[in-house]
């Protein structure tokens, strides 16, 4: 067969354009007209590491009060406007972040600035709402981790055993009785400490048309300013020595296994970062990949196995302190060491032998595809660009990206795989409770 | 007080640049064109009715471990190389296989894809593989609540139909043999009838040529199996599945509905939306936003080639299974009994006019709607025909079909959940029948 060379990685050209309102609003604009559809993505600088003690969950609770009305607006008045207008809303809670955001057909436009400016002047936080939403976010966790098998795995699980601070280590969906604790002052205080102005960042991308700076100036210009509260520092030292720890989930049927090493800095070392992030792919991306090839279809140790970087699997949207995250289900009495010493073995053997002819370029384009892919949406750039706006300054790395992962060298992805070493991971297997 | 702004003036909905084929053997290709960003969508659909759903299952897990010229690993990295990916699955309907990659690699995907669908090999070490994969897959899919309210549903819904049953039993899937496989693939895996979608950015007559070039050799023979139209709903008692220990009950209520291309189709989507089919809907308003019994209920029409079903789903807290199916019961008979009000069926016109839209706006988006309407026989044209009968449906017409298709006289009613938690009190509501949950 002829050697195929290893196509060009494309790239996007979003124009993008950011700006910073006088009161201190940063504003990042994406115009694209290839369909007549917008995104509105609104990302405040606060998650789940932010949190008081005392008040897990509380992070993800108040992204659901931002939805219970707010000045000019009665509760359920934001959905029915954004779904009346022919949009889709959501809003999600992160480590680093919380983001708010719509996809509307572009004669919404407006309406959605609208929107979300009236909630950034603020909420209506009251008491009857308050109660209403801490019923829905308990059956929020009793559908995505009480009630089913492997809930919260490993994304709940890994932390506390990784990390030692209550920052990084905490539950972020909350316990029951945190939840039950919050009170209207609590959420009055975070939005002042953390909702304000200067700690957020708009961006929307898609087929905007003339004068939306004027649009934008003129709804969001006035809310008033609010500096950014000074980020706490939340590193914590690396790993000297392994960690382990497992738990029996009653509603499992089958052994499962997460396993984490601290990585660079994705801020401030990305560089040093990217190399992790292809080589995530490099152990994981489909059929080809050395860990699915080795323990899916070689050994058959493993069902399935996912690697990635961030607990919530949000290479680009995340912050120091985080890890490269492998997941690995098993089958009816698989032996979990026998799988950790398996990848240690092929993490061993990439750092040693290095990858095979072609190997490193077909990762990378198919890494582009994801990347295009995400792009695509006009909601997927919107909250992207958002980020790295917020945690970069940088919006403008979102058009860089696949060219980036594409120059990742053989000999970067050797030395990655050589620092994940047993001494420095975090491992927590599940044990199953329910074995038919 | 700020007002809200107006929208401006509605665009027309704009279909994309499409070109169409049917090749001598009786592919048919749809080439679409969206250049946004430089990939292409694959979507390969075939007829898979009546296919045994053991074999089914398995040859779709199985289908992509090898050819004569290539082993899986090695198939997935020369996709892989031309930054693709291919993945199959099977249901009572069909056989899909779908993928991506950047647009460079249309020839190449095209080509591995005609290599698999005319001579996937099924080798023997590589199919006990996928065997057990797939065994345990089921396993933990029999854990979840959610998977078994819906095999209960189903079961429930269509009884004898094929569409009764659409997960294998572990033990079916363990003795299916490599040769059945691949007798399978030789009798079922065919052109004729099967369609195939590409979506992306590249002309489309470009497209229709590279798929012809790819596939026009694969071979036409072959069979087509039929399925009978589902059956009509029958009125039963509420269908208690215990799960004991359960923190929530999962509630699923099917109603009767219609094909897309029914008059009263258009309709019908509307008092849906009205009713449960999007945030700003009666139950969830009420039983999420007023009560907090429960995080994301919600209803859809649910369309197979054999018929179509409403289906309403919500998780709620155990110790109000029987007050939120009241609120349930009410939500759907108000709506049976009375018109909707105009401004909230503007809203929920509106909310399906500009999703329309949206669906449209990525190649991933349009790849699936062009595959899924091209099975019964529709096209992207079908959009502008359905955005203008969702204009023009009037508030007596989503009356009539609340009337028709939401009564909650004719709902077929599942709870799954920790039965005696919720049993005395749901019998209170009505006859209730009991059930244990399957062994997983």
């Amino acid at each position: 067969m002829p050697r195929r060379t290893a196509p060009r990685i494309p790239a996007t050209k979003y124009p993008v354009e950011r700006f910073t309102l006088a009161n201190g609003l940063r504003v990042v604009l994406a115009p694209d007209r290839s369909a007549p559809v917008v995104g509105v993505a609104v990302v405040y600088d606060v998650g789940i590491r932010s949190e008081p003690a005392g008040r897990t969950g509380f992070a993800h609770l108040f992204e659901h009060l931002m939805f219970q009305g707010s000045e000019n607006l009665e509760k359920l008045a934001h959905f029915r406007h954004v779904q009346g207008s022919g949009g889709t809303f959501n809003g999600s809670t992160h480590l680093d972040y919380t983001d708010y955001f719509e996809t509307l057909p572009a004669n919404a436009l407006e309406r959605a600035l609208f929107l979300e400016a009236d909630r950034m002047r603020g909420p209506r936080l009251t008491e009857e709402n308050l109660r209403n939403q801490v019923d829905v976010v308990k059956e929020e966790i009793r559908v995505n981790v009480l009630n089913r098998p492997y809930g919260g795995f490993p994304w709940l699980k890994l932390p506390p055993v990784m990390f030692d601070t209550f920052p990084n280590a905490h539950d972020g969906y909350g316990s029951f009785v945190d939840l039950e604790s919050a009170t209207v002052a609590d959420a009055t205080e975070f939005f002042t400490r953390y909702y304000a102005c200067g700690n957020a960042v708009l961006c929307v991308a898609g087929d905007l048309g003339a004068g939306v700076t004027d649009l934008i100036e003129r709804h969001f210009g006035d809310v008033p300013a609010r500096p950014a509260p000074a980020r706490p520092e939340f590193a914590e030292p690396d790993l000297t020595a392994e960690r382990r720890s497992s738990y029996t989930d009653p509603l499992a049927p089958l052994p499962a296994v997460a396993a984490a090493w601290r990585v660079p800095d994705p801020v401030t070392d990305f560089a040093g970062y990217l190399p992790y992030v292809v080589l995530a792919e490099v152990l994981t991306d489909g059929d080809a990949s050395r860990l699915v090839e080795r323990l899916v279809l070689t050994d058959r140790t493993v069902t399935s196995i996912g690697g990635y970087l961030g607990f919530m699997g949000e290479a680009y949207e995340v912050r120091d302190p985080t890890a490269l995250v492998l997941q690995a289900h098993l089958p009816p009495g698989g032996d979990v060491d026998k799988v950790l010493r398996t990848i240690d073995e092929e993490l061993e053997r990439l750092a040693t032998d290095g990858l095979a002819d072609g190997e490193l370029a077909r990762t990378q384009a198919r890494m582009a595809t994801h990347l295009l892919g995400d792009a695509d949406a006009v909601i997927g750039r919107a909250l992207r660009l958002a980020v790295l706006e917020q945690q970069r300054g940088a919006p403008e790395l979102f058009n860089d990206l696949p060219r980036l992962v594409g120059e990742v060298t053989a000999e970067q992805i050797g030395a990655a795989a050589a620092t994940l070493r047993p001494q420095r991971r975090a491992a927590v297997e599940v044990v199953p409770g329910s074995a038919g | 007080m700020r007002t809200l702004p107006a929208l401006g003036p509605t665009r027309k909905l704009k279909l994309p640049t499409e070109a169409e084929r049917t090749l001598p053997n009786g592919l048919t290709v749809i080439a679409i064109r969206r250049p946004a960003v430089p990939l292409v969508e694959v979507r390969l659909r075939v007829p898979f009715a009546r296919a045994p759903l053991g074999r089914a299952t398995l040859l779709s897990q199985a289908l992509l471990s090898g050819t004569a010229a290539r082993s899986g690993v090695q198939l997935a990295a020369e996709l892989q190389a031309v930054g693709g990916a291919l993945s199959a699955g099977a249901d009572p309907d069909r056989l899909m296989i779908s993928g991506n990659g950047l647009v460079t690699g249309l020839d190449r995907i095209l080509e591995l894809l005609a290599e698999v669908v005319g001579g996937a090999t099924y080798p023997a070490e590589e199919v006990t593989t996928e065997r057990e994969r797939l065994a345990d897959r089921i396993q933990v899919a029999r854990s979840q609540p959610a998977h078994l309210a819906r095999e209960a549903l189903l079961r429930r819904v269509y009884g004898t139909h094929p569409y009764a049953v659409q997960t294998p039993d572990v033990e079916a899937v363990r003795r299916v043999r490599p040769g059945q496989l691949r007798a399978l693939h030789a009798d079922r895996l065919h052109p004729a009838g099967a369609t195939l979608v590409l979506v992306g950015d590249v002309r489309p007559a470009q497209a229709l040529d590279a798929a012809e070039r790819a596939l026009g050799g694969w071979n036409g023979g072959g069979k087509q199996g039929d399925l009978p139209p589902t059956p009509p709903l029958r009125p039963s008692p509420l269908l208690l599945v215990d799960r004991p220990g359960s923190v929530q009950s999962s509630l699923r209520l099917a109603l009767p509905a219609v094909p897309r291309t029914h008059p009263d189709h258009a309709a019908l989507q509307l008092a849906n939306l009205v009713f449960g089919g999007y945030f700003s809907s009666r139950w969830v308003e009420n039983i999420r936003e007023d009560k907090g019994y429960t995080y994301g209920p919600h209803s859809l029409v649910e369309h197979s080639v054999a018929g179509s079903a409403l289906v309403a789903a919500a998780e709620v807290a155990t110790e109000v299974t029987a007050p939120a199916m009241v609120e349930t019961m009410y939500e759907l008979g108000r709506l049976a009994s009375l018109p909707p009000a105009a401004e909230e069926l503007e809203q929920a016109r509106r909310y399906a006019l500009g999703t329309l839209q949206l669906g449209m706006s990525t190649q991933a988006g349009l790849a699936g709607l062009a595959s899924t309407y091209a099975a019964v026989g529709l096209r992207l044209a079908f959009l502008a025909e359905h955005a203008a009968r969702l204009t023009s449906a009037t508030r007596d017409e989503v009356a009539a079909a609340a009337a028709a298709y939401l009564a909650p006289a004719k709902a077929v009613t599942v709870v799954l959940g920790d039965a005696e938690r919720v049993a005395g009190s749901l019998a209170a509501l009505g006859p209730v029948e009991r059930t244990a949950a399957p062994a997983p």
